[in-house]
C-alpha cells in the first residue's frame, strides 16, 4: 500500500514537507513583525537609539526571512490545485473565500506596506513609517487568523451543506464556518508559538553575543526582551496547549488517543504514558513507561474518568500512532525546557546576574531554534493525528488527491526539495550570519548598505555609507 | 437564480482584473529580470533592482489573489486547470522562488551576486515562460471528464504553447524595458530605449502570429472572430492594436519617458481583451463554461462584500507605496 510509487503518498510527502519548509518563515516572522513593531514604539517612545539600532538590526533578519516566507507561501495557494484538485473542487466553496479574504486581508496590507516599512524611513517620516510596521505586523496576524480558520474547519467542519455533486456549501452562516470549533483553540495556540519561536531566536541570538561581549548594551536589551517573552508567554502557552487538547479530545478522540498511545480503552482511568515504543500492527505500547490514571487526570481531571482507546475505533479511521506519539512528546518537551529558561532568567534577573550567568547564556543559545522544532512537531501532531481525513469524518485523504501519476508528483517533489534545501538553505546561513553580526550603535537600515538598494532619493551607490538617517 | 447568474458574470471580470494586475505589475517586474544579462553589471543592475524592489512583493500578491480567487470562485476551474498544467505550474513556482530570493540575497552576499543575478534572470524567463504556457494550454482546450483533467501529461507542450510562451516573455521584457525607461536615467535608460524596441518587435510579431495561429486552433474561436456581425466589432482590436503599436514605436523614437510605459500597458489591455473576445463565456475551453465552474451563491456574495471593502483599500495603499517611491532611481532631488 505505501509503496515508494504510490501517488497518494508522494502527494503527501510533498505537502508536508513544502508546508514544514514554508512554516518556518511565517512563524518567524509572525513574532518578529510584532517585535519590530514594539522596537520602533519604544524607539518612537523614549527616543533611545539603542531601541533604533534593534529595530535595524532585525530589520535586515526579517526582510530576508520574509522573501522565504513569501515565495515558499505561493507555492502553497497552488498545491491545492496541483495535487489536491478533488479536495479543491469539493471543498473550494467554503474554503476559497476564507482563503481568498486571507489574501485581500492580510497578504495585500503586509506587502503594500513592507516596502515602506524596509526602505521608506528617510520618505515618509517616523509616525508614517511606524503605521507602515504596525499595518506589516497586523497583516501577519490577520494571516494566521485566516488560515488558521481553513485549517480548523478541515479539523472540525461546521455550517456546511453537502450537494448532489459531493461539493461542500457554505450554509446559511458564514460565522459558523470561520468560527468553527476547534479555531479560537488553534489560533491562540499557534500565535503563542510564533511569539515563543521568535522570543527564543532573539534570545539566542542576544545571548550568543553576551557570551563574546557581557558589556554589550545592545545585546543586553535584545537578551532581556526576549527572557521577558519567555518567563511570560511560556506559561500561558502551557494553559492554551491543555486547552486546545481537551478540545480535540472533544472532537477529534482518535487523534487525542494516538497522543497518548492507548491503543486500549480504559474504563476506571487510563494511564499517562511517558514513553514507549508504539506499535501499531500489534496495537500495542512497547516498553512503556506510564503513571497509573494520570492521563484520566489531565484529560477529564478525574482519576478514575473511564478513556477510550484506538481499539473503539474502526481500523480504517485510526490515525498512524508513532509519528503523533512522538512529534507531541517533543513538542511538550521543548515546551517544558522553555519554561525552565524562563524561569532560570526570572531568578537571574531577580539575583542580578542576567547578563553574566554563562551556563544560562548557552542554555539560552542552545534552545534558539527550539520554538521552529516544536512548531513543527505540533504540526506534525495535528495534521498527521487527523489522518485518514482531510475533511474530519467527511472526506478521505485517499479521496482527495489529483489524477496525477507517481512520476508527475515524484518528479516535482524531487525538485522542490533539491530547490529548497539549496535556496533555503543558504537563505538559513545569511540569516545566521546576520545575527552573528554584533550589533552596535549606529546600525544601518536595510537600504544602508554601502551597495545595498539605494531608494529613489539621494545618494548614488558606494558613495554613502548610510542611507537611513532620522529625519 | 438569475442573481446567481449575474455575481458570477462580476466574479469572472473580478477574476479578470486580478490576472490583468499581476500580468502588468509582475510583468514589468519579470521583465526586468528577463532582459539582466543585457543590463550594465554594476551600477546598472542594482538600479534596476531598485527600480522594484519596494514593491515587487505587492505585485506578486496579485498572482495570490488569481490562484486563491479561481479556487474561490471557480473551484472546478481550479480543480481542472492546475492538474492540467501542473508541470508548467511547478516550473512557474519554482521560477518565482529564485527570482524572490535573489532580490534580497544579492545584497547578503557580495562574492556570489553573479550567481544571485543569474537566478533574478533565470528565474524570472522560467516563470514567464511557464505562465505564457499556461495560458496557450488553456486556450488550445483542457480535456475533461467527470469534473476532473483526462488529458494526457504532456497536452501542455505544442507548438502553440512555445508561441503564447515566447510571447509572454517578449512582451513582459518590453514591459521591463519601458519601466527602467521610466524609472532610470543616463546610460542604463539609454540601453533600456534600445531593448524596449526589439522587445515590442518581438512582441508584436508573437502577438500576431498567436492571433493568426487562434483562428486554426478551435472552430469556435474562428466563429467567434470572423463571421458576421461579430467581426464588426472584433476586428476593432487588432485595429487599436496597429494604432498602439505606431505610437509606441513613435514614442521610443522620440526618447519618451512615461509614455511608452502607458503604451505597452495599453497592448497588454488590447491582449486580453481579444482574449476575453476568445474564449467568452467559456473558463476551460472549449466545454466550461464560467457559470458551470461557479462557486455557490452563498460563497459568491461572501467574498464579494470582501473585495468591495478590501480592493479601493489596497489600491489605495498600493498606490500610496508607489507614490513614496516615485520618481528617479539614484539621481538627485527629484521628489
Amino acid at each position: 500500500m505505501a509503496s515508494l510509487l504510490d501517488p497518494l503518498l508522494l502527494a503527501r510527502v510533498q505537502f508536508a514537507f513544502t508546508v514544514s519548509f514554508h512554516f518556518i518563515f511565517p512563524s518567524f516572522s509572525i513574532g518578529l513583525a510584532s517585535f519590530l513593531m514594539v522596537l520602533e514604539g519604544l524607539w518612537l517612545k523614549t527616543g533611545k537609539s539603542i531601541y533604533l539600532d534593534l529595530f535595524r538590526f532585525w530589520l535586515k533578519i526579517f526582510a530576508v526571512a520574509f522573501a522565504m516566507g513569501v515565495v515558499s507561501g505561493i507555492v502553497m495557494s497552488y498545491q491545492f490545485g496541483t495535487n489536491w484538485a478533488v479536495f479543491s473542487d469539493k471543498a473550494g466553496p467554503v474554503i476559497g473565500p476564507l482563503m481568498a479574504y486571507e489574501v485581500l486581508t492580510a497578504f495585500f496590507l503586509e506587502a503594500g506596506f513592507l516596502g515602506v516599512m524596509l526602505f521608506g524611513m528617510n520618505k515618509v517620516g517616523k509616525g508614517l513609517h511606524f503605521a507602515a510596521t504596525c499595518m506589516v505586523a497586523l497583516g501577519t496576524f490577520i494571516s494566521a487568523f485566516w488560515i488558521l480558520s481553513v485549517n480548523s474547519w478541515m479539523q472540525t467542519p461546521t455550517g456546511y451543506e453537502i450537494a448532489a455533486n459531493g461539493q461542500f456549501l457554505p450554509g446559511p452562516s458564514w460565522w459558523a464556518i470561520v468560527f468553527n470549533s476547534s479555531f479560537p483553540y488553534r489560533l491562540i495556540h499557534t500565535v503563542l508559538a510564533a511569539y515563543l519561536t521568535t522570543a527564543f531566536a532573539v534570545g539566542g541570538a542576544g545571548a550568543w553575543h553576551l557570551l563574546k561581549d557581557p558589556a554589550n548594551a545592545h545585546a543586553r536589551k535584545m537578551f532581556s526582551m526576549a527572557m521577558w517573552m519567555a518567563a511570560l508567554v511560556t506559561p500561558m502557552q502551557i494553559l492554551a496547549g491543555d486547552q486546545h487538547g481537551l478540545n480535540t479530545l472533544e472532537h477529534q478522540p482518535a487523534k487525542v488517543m494516538a497522543m497518548e498511545g492507548h491503543f486500549q480503552s480504559h474504563p476506571d482511568g487510563a494511564p499517562l504514558v511517558l514513553f514507549g515504543i508504539p506499535d501499531s500492527e500489534a496495537q500495542t505500547m512497547h516498553y512503556s513507561v506510564e503513571i497509573p490514571k494520570a492521563s484520566s487526570l489531565i484529560l477529564k481531571h478525574d482519576l478514575d474518568a473511564p478513556l477510550a482507546g484506538l481499539d473503539s475505533v474502526a481500523p480504517e479511521d485510526r490515525p498512524p500512532v508513532g509519528p503523533v506519539f512522538w512529534a507531541f512528546r517533543l513538542m511538550v518537551g521543548i515546551g517544558t525546557a522553555m519554561l525552565g529558561v524562563g524561569l532560570w532568567s526570572l531568578v537571574a534577573r531577580w539575583r542580578g546576574k542576567l547578563y553574566d550567568w554563562r551556563l544560562l547564556h548557552r542554555a539560552a543559545l542552545l534552545m534558539s531554534p527550539a520554538g521552529f522544532v516544536a512548531v513543527i512537531a505540533g504540526w506534525v501532531t495535528t495534521e498527521v493525528g487527523r489522518q485518514p481525513w482531510t475533511i474530519y469524518g467527511l472526506l478521505r485523504t485517499a479521496d482527495s488527491a489529483s489524477p496525477l501519476g507517481a512520476p508527475a508528483v515524484g518528479a516535482s517533489l524531487l525538485a522542490f526539495v533539491v530547490v529548497y534545501f539549496a535556496v533555503f538553505g543558504i537563505g538559513v546561513w545569511y540569516l545566521l550570519r546576520l545575527m552573528a553580526h554584533t550589533p552596535h550603535s549606529g546600525e544601518t537600515g536595510v537600504a544602508g548598505q554601502e551597495t545595498g538598494p539605494v531608494r529613489t532619493s539621494g545618494i548614488v551607490p558606494g558613495t554613502a555609507p548610510r542611507l537611513e538617517r532620522e529625519p | 437564480m438569475s442573481g446567481s447568474i449575474d455575481l458570477t458574470t462580476i466574479w469572472a471580470f473580478i477574476i479578470a482584473f486580478a490576472v490583468f494586475a499581476y500580468v502588468v505589475m509582475d510583468g514589468f517586474d519579470l521583465g526586468i529580470g528577463i532582459l539582466f544579462p543585457a543590463v550594465t553589471v554594476g551600477h546598472g543592475r542594482n538600479r534596476a533592482m531598485n527600480a522594484i524592489a519596494p514593491v515587487w512583493d505587492g505585485n506578486e500578491t496579485w498572482l495570490v489573489l488569481g490562484g486563491g480567487g479561481l479556487m474561490a470562485a471557480f473551484p472546478l476551474a481550479y480543480a481542472v486547470i492546475l492538474p492540467a498544467t501542473y508541470p508548467l505550474i511547478i516550473a512557474m513556482l519554482l521560477g518565482l522562488v529564485f527570482r524572490g530570493v535573489a532580490f534580497e540575497f544579492r545584497w547578503r552576499d557580495e562574492a556570489h551576486r553573479p550567481f544571485w543575478d543569474l537566478a533574478f534572470f533565470g528565474g524570472s524567463l522560467v516563470a514567464a515562460m511557464s505562465q505564457g504556457m499556461i495560458l496557450g494550454a488553456l486556450l488550445q482546450g483542457i480535456e475533461v471528464a467527470d469534473r476532473a483533467y483526462s488529458g494526457s501529461w504532456w497536452d501542455w507542450l505544442t507548438p502553440y504553447t512555445l508561441l503564447t510562451g515566447l510571447g509572454t516573455v517578449a512582451a513582459y521584457a518590453l514591459l521591463g524595458a519601458c519601466w527602467l525607461i521610466w524609472k532610470l536615467s543616463g546610460d542604463v535608460q539609454e540601453n533600456a530605449y534600445r531593448l524596449a524596441t526589439r522587445a515590442a518587435v518581438a512582441t508584436l510579431v508573437l502577438m500576431a502570429a498567436v492571433s493568426a495561429y487562434n483562428l486554426v486552433l478551435l472552430d469556435q474561436y474562428r466563429h467567434r472572430w470572423l463571421e458576421l456581425p461579430n467581426i464588426l466589432f472584433a476586428s476593432q482590436v487588432p485595429l487599436l492594436t496597429a494604432i498602439v503599436a505606431a505610437t509606441l514605436f513613435w514614442a521610443l523614437k522620440r526618447r519618451r519617458e512615461l509614455a511608452p510605459f502607458l503604451l505597452a500597458l495599453a497592448l497588454f489591455l488590447l491582449g486580453m481583451a481579444g482574449l476575453g473576445v476568445t474564449i467568452w463565456p467559456n473558463v476551460v475551453p472549449p466545454a466550461i463554461s464560467i457559470w458551470e465552474a461557479a462557486a455557490p451563491h452563498r460563497s459568491q456574495v461572501f467574498m464579494l462584500v470582501g473585495v468591495a471593502i478590501t480592493l479601493p483599500l489596497i489600491i489605495g495603499y498600493t498606490g500610496w507605496a508607489y507614490w513614496v517611491f516615485r520618481g528617479k532611481v539614484g539621481t538627485e532631488g527629484y521628489h
